[in-house]
């Protein structure tokens, strides 16, 4: 036996959370869908980040695409070629990277703008003064406007007036996406705030930031990671949708961009592959972070499982 | 249990009754072999501690356990077996032949639906020729014999407060006539003076109409008020049996002495200078200890308890333990441990 | 005795504290709340009206030459259409003045077509509530049909089925859907057509109208069917989940009702009450549903029409699409806040 070591508060804190980590995975294990979900993901970024290793980029090139227009499947081309001439497996392949980027950009915003609204009018709702309460009511009307208006409108006046880029793109559905997010948080936050060990920061003098940075986010933690999840998938889903619209960055050949090719060349003429291999990469993407983040929600939260 | 022919079978006779409930983890044995019996008139109380089977039990009765669960032996109710009776029998007997108060506090109301229509529900069902205005004035019948005003058919389950509801309940479980009523823990969550009120009601309603009772609670002075028997439960077992006041006051078995004694008595200074409680927890279903069940935790307990398997011994006066000291050659000391003066010994005393 | 009349005056005391502080708190109360709830609808709409405004008068550049786009236009023509658009008014003014016309209906000239926006809407209404409104019907109850089946008896071979369907039609993108079934069933199958409201061939009356344009409208309204009602029997088999661990049910199970009435009598009608306001909520989404599968399908309603405008760019039918179709989404959830009020007993009295 060898001499007790000292370890400090900070250590104690990592080798909880490693820990924690560990019997959320021993648990997830558990749920086949979680698992199936999982792999599809894994192999798609996969997918995302070895593409250069996997099909040239200049192949998306049309200048330099010198395959037959609308070919069905061929040994160069095995899904067969678009109106340029380029190979739909390369175009898919290199989509990938930006049908992906896109989805954790956006997610990434409206998750970050969700929590904080969330957090804070949780936070200052509780408070007993009037001010607090204010804060509260005003930051959930602002919500609850963006959650009534319908999405694809308020996107489609967004980006048609900001001009056709990936930014663009990435700050439409991101400020469109978050209402959902803030709703939740900020339930949770409310739960959160009544436990006593706010009480105990409270009196203890911690400041708003302090308990809300250091308390508060800990715990609501677990569902937005959750909740970020599911919000993936939809981000996905809304950036096909506004580029098959042709809102989307015509340069940037992401899988809604091919549906958009796909649809402006005639349905019906042409590639049937051009039009059935995004669209089987999206179900498939979006199945996959549905999957994953459903088996989330059920390990962080017992209640939910058994669906 | 021969019975002569001319013998009319007892209301209700369950016979050793056993449920397994089939769980991720393997079988859990909730009831392990219970036998009782109730007639028409006569009200048995079943007592015991949460986990002890008891509701279980009850459940049992009408059928209403999950599929989950498996069950053996035989509960007969007017000599039909419940186990094996065909579905459509089944949903005749119950209500109409016996009816259970659920605990009403709870959401055992339909949060949507006005009570008079939930009141008339079974006696629309069960006897289809029923006019609305008929049913209606039944419905008011009922209401009245549990003290709630006609107009409160009209309310939702939300607008009446915990006492209400239980009438409610009490109502409902009226409405078709029932040989039986089993009462489910109906004052575990109202406040005391509410208790008295809703005991009081069943008690009278219960003689009245010649009902058989079976009630079911984890407070044992209640039971003795209101029931002329007394069983206690304790890991799916039957531990002692017999007349409630003398199960109460003078219990055989350590366990139900122990029950007896956790509920104080207002005024009485053993009860306040020597606090009795039990150490320990009931034994987990998958694991029940061997011999006795309540061997670790009780304090007279001896090596021979442990290795002995239990039954139920007569113990004098219609009495029945399942304990090693009321036998007639247990070596040890003389097996009533205590006595507990009744509640009505000392007149004067306020109810709890 | 005396016992026994201590409870009784008790109990009786008791209720009646608890009847004043009821009528105390209801009666009037449910026409407030109804008269807030259409109060809050309103100002939502209003700040709809307001971020319109910012968005289309004040960020985009000269409306003027917008409009001119493909043609010429003198120096006098400009300065007619900018006094139209009121350029060079102070901003209050010109908002005022956008105020007070769209609450007349009139929502400006389309850059596009050069005739009211009012004029293009109205045209394209129909088609769109057609489209809409069938495909909502048939979502609806379809989607709550299975939802009910699948969560009354969950894990059973239809719920893992039906739960398996649901969950891909709903990561599947509906543009997508609507052209494969394009590709399927008029390209190689040639049984629909291939879009469109009404056949080229003229005006069809009578009933060979009517099954012409049920033709036409089959395939944009499966389209559309099938992709929302993934999303209500979700909701609805989640629902009646939450549903079945209750205590009523098994109430209503000891009275010797069969299993079915027990839930088309107890648990269903507790479940659809929070459903009915997730399936508003929705409704946002079933626009953007239509717009892009009336392009799809070149279906001539509103979503169409948007589609056109977007790509030109045609502001103002951008702005009157906006503003319609807020508006619509609005007070649907309106409507949907109000049913819930008069079916929830218990929301009324709070």
């Amino acid at each position: 036996m060898s001499e007790p070591v000292t370890i400090s508060a900070r250590q104690i804190g990592w080798q909880r959370r490693r820990e924690a980590l560990e019997d959320f995975w021993l648990q997830y294990r558990r749920d086949r869908n979680g698992m199936i979900g999982l792999v599809i993901l894994v192999l798609m970024i996969a997918v995302a980040l070895a593409a250069p290793l996997l099909a040239s980029s200049r192949g998306l090139n049309p200048a330099l695409a010198t395959y037959p227009a609308n070919a069905d499947p061929g040994w160069h081309y095995p899904l067969g070629t678009d109106s340029d001439g380029r190979s739909v497996l390369t175009e898919l392949i290199w989509g990938s990277r930006i049908s992906l980027l896109i989805g954790f950009a956006a997610t990434a915003l409206s998750m970050v703008i969700g929590a904080l609204i969330g957090i804070v009018a949780g936070h200052f709702g509780t408070l007993n003064h009037w001010f607090g309460r204010q804060t509260d009511n005003v930051l959930m009307r602002f919500t609850d406007w963006f959650l009534v208006v319908p999405f694809l409108p308020l996107a489609i006046v967004l980006a048609r007036t900001l001009g056709p880029s990936l930014h663009v793109i990435i700050i439409v559905i991101g400020i469109t996406s978050w209402p959902g997010t803030a709703r939740i948080i900020r339930a949770q936050a409310l739960a959160v705030e009544n436990r006593p060990y706010l009480e105990r920061a409270r009196a203890l003098g911690a400041g708003h930031w302090h308990q809300m940075s250091k308390h508060v986010l800990p715990n609501v933690m677990p569902l937005l990671i959750a909740n970020t999840i599911l919000t993936v998938a939809g981000t996905i889903l809304s950036e096909t949708t506004l580029s098959f619209l042709g809102l989307g960055d015509p340069t940037r050949a992401s899988w809604g961009e091919m549906l958009n090719g796909a649809f402006n060349n005639g349905v019906g003429t042409g590639n049937a592959l051009w039009l059935i291999a995004p669209g089987i990469a999206i179900i498939a993407v979006v199945m996959g972070f549905t999957l994953v983040g459903h088996a989330t929600e059920a390990v962080l939260d017992p209640k939910l499982r058994e669906r | 249990m021969a019975q002569l022919p001319s013998e009319r079978p007892p209301l209700l006779e369950l016979r050793d009754l056993a449920i397994t409930y089939q769980t991720g983890a393997g079988p859990v044995p909730a009831v392990r072999g219970v036998s009782l019996a109730v007639d028409a008139g006569q009200t048995l109380g079943l007592a015991g501690e949460s986990g002890c089977g008891k509701s279980t039990v009850a459940a049992s009765i009408l059928r209403l356990l999950p599929s989950s669960a498996t069950i053996t032996g035989e509960i007969l109710f007017n000599g039909e077996n419940v186990i094996t009776m065909r579905w459509g029998r089944l949903r005749a007997v119950r209500w109409a032949g016996a009816s259970i108060i659920f605990q009403g506090a709870m959401h055992s109301l339909n949060p949507v639906q006005r009570i008079g229509r939930q009141i008339a529900e079974p006696i629309l069902l069960h006897s289809p020729q029923t006019t609305p205005a008929q049913a209606q004035r039944r419905v008011a019948e009922l209401l009245g014999q549990v003290g709630l005003p006609t107009r409160r058919a009209e309310s939702y389950p939300h607008e009446l407060s915990g006492g209400q509801k239980q009438r409610v309940m009490i109502a409902m479980a009226l409405a078709c006539e029932p040989n039986l009523i089993i009462a489910d823990e109906p004052t575990t969550a109202l406040d005391v003076m509410i208790q008295a009120q809703v005991l009081n009601l069943i008690g009278g309603l219960v003689r009245e109409h010649g009902i058989g009772l079976i009630m079911i609670s984890h407070d044992l002075s209640v039971l003795s008020e209101t029931c002329e028997r007394l069983a206690v439960m304790y890991a799916g077992r039957i531990v002692e049996q017999g007349p409630s006041h003398l199960v109460f006051t003078q219990a055989r078995h350590p366990y139900a002495e122990a029950l007896a004694w956790a509920f104080p008595i207002i005024g009485d200074p053993r009860t306040r200078l020597s606090p009795r409680g039990l150490p320990g927890d009931p034994p987990d279903p998958a694991k029940i200890p061997a011999g006795c069940s309540f061997h670790p935790r009780c304090a007279v307990a001896v090596p021979e308890c442990s290795e002995r398997a239990m039954e139920l011994w007569p113990a004098g006066d219609g009495r029945l333990a399942a304990c090693l000291r009321i036998l007639p050659d247990f070596p040890g000391e003389s097996p009533v441990r205590s006595v507990r003066k009744e509640e009505k010994d000392q007149p004067g005393e306020a109810v709890a | 005795m005396s016992g026994a009349f201590l409870d009784g005056a008790l109990a009786a005391a008791q209720e009646r504290r608890g009847e004043e502080e009821r009528a105390a708190r209801g009666g009037s109360g449910l026409a407030r709340s109804l008269g807030v709830k259409v109060l809050s609808a309103a100002v939502t709409l209003l700040f709809v009206l307001v971020f319109n405004f910012f968005l289309f008068r004040v960020l985009p550049a000269d409306p003027a030459r917008n409009l001119a786009r493909g043609t010429t236009l003198t120096a006098t023509q400009m300065a007619a259409i900018n006094k139209t658009f009121g350029i060079g008014l102070p901003l209050w003014q010109q908002f005022t003045n956008y105020f007070v016309q769209t609450f007349h209906g009139n929502l400006g000239i389309s850059f596009q077509y050069h005739i009211p926006v009012s004029q293009v809407i109205g045209k394209a209404l129909w088609p769109t509530i057609l489209l809409v409104g069938t495909s909502t019907v048939l979502s609806t109850v379809i989607g709550v049909w299975m939802g009910i089946r699948g969560g009354w008896k969950h894990g059973s071979a239809f719920d893992q089925i039906s739960n398996g369907v649901n969950n891909t039609l709903y990561a599947m993108p509906d543009f997508w859907l609507g052209m494969v079934l394009l590709i399927a069933f008029s390209s190689k199958w040639f049984l629909f057509p291939a879009g469109g409201m009404n056949s080229v061939t003229g005006n069809l009356s009578g009933l060979h109208g009517l099954l012409d344009l049920l033709w036409h409208l089959t395939l944009p309204c499966v389209v559309l069917t099938l992709v929302y009602l993934a999303e209500y029997s979700l909701v609805m088999r989640s629902s009646l989940i939450d549903e079945l661990g209750n205590d009523y049910l098994l109430t209503a199970r000891a009275k010797g009702l069969r299993d079915a009435m027990v839930r088309s009598r107890h648990a269903v009608p507790n479940a659809l009450l929070p459903s009915i306001t997730l399936i508003m909520l929705n409704l946002g989404f079933v626009i953007s549903g239509a717009i892009t599968t009336e392009t799809v399908f070149s279906w001539p309603g509103l979503g169409l029409a948007s589609y056109n405008a977007l790509n030109f760019p045609d502001y103002p039918v951008l702005e009157g699409c906006f503003l319609l179709f807020s508006a619509a989404v609005i007070v649907a959830n309106l409507i949907a806040d109000l049913l819930l009020t008069v079916l929830d007993p218990r929301v009324r009295q709070a």
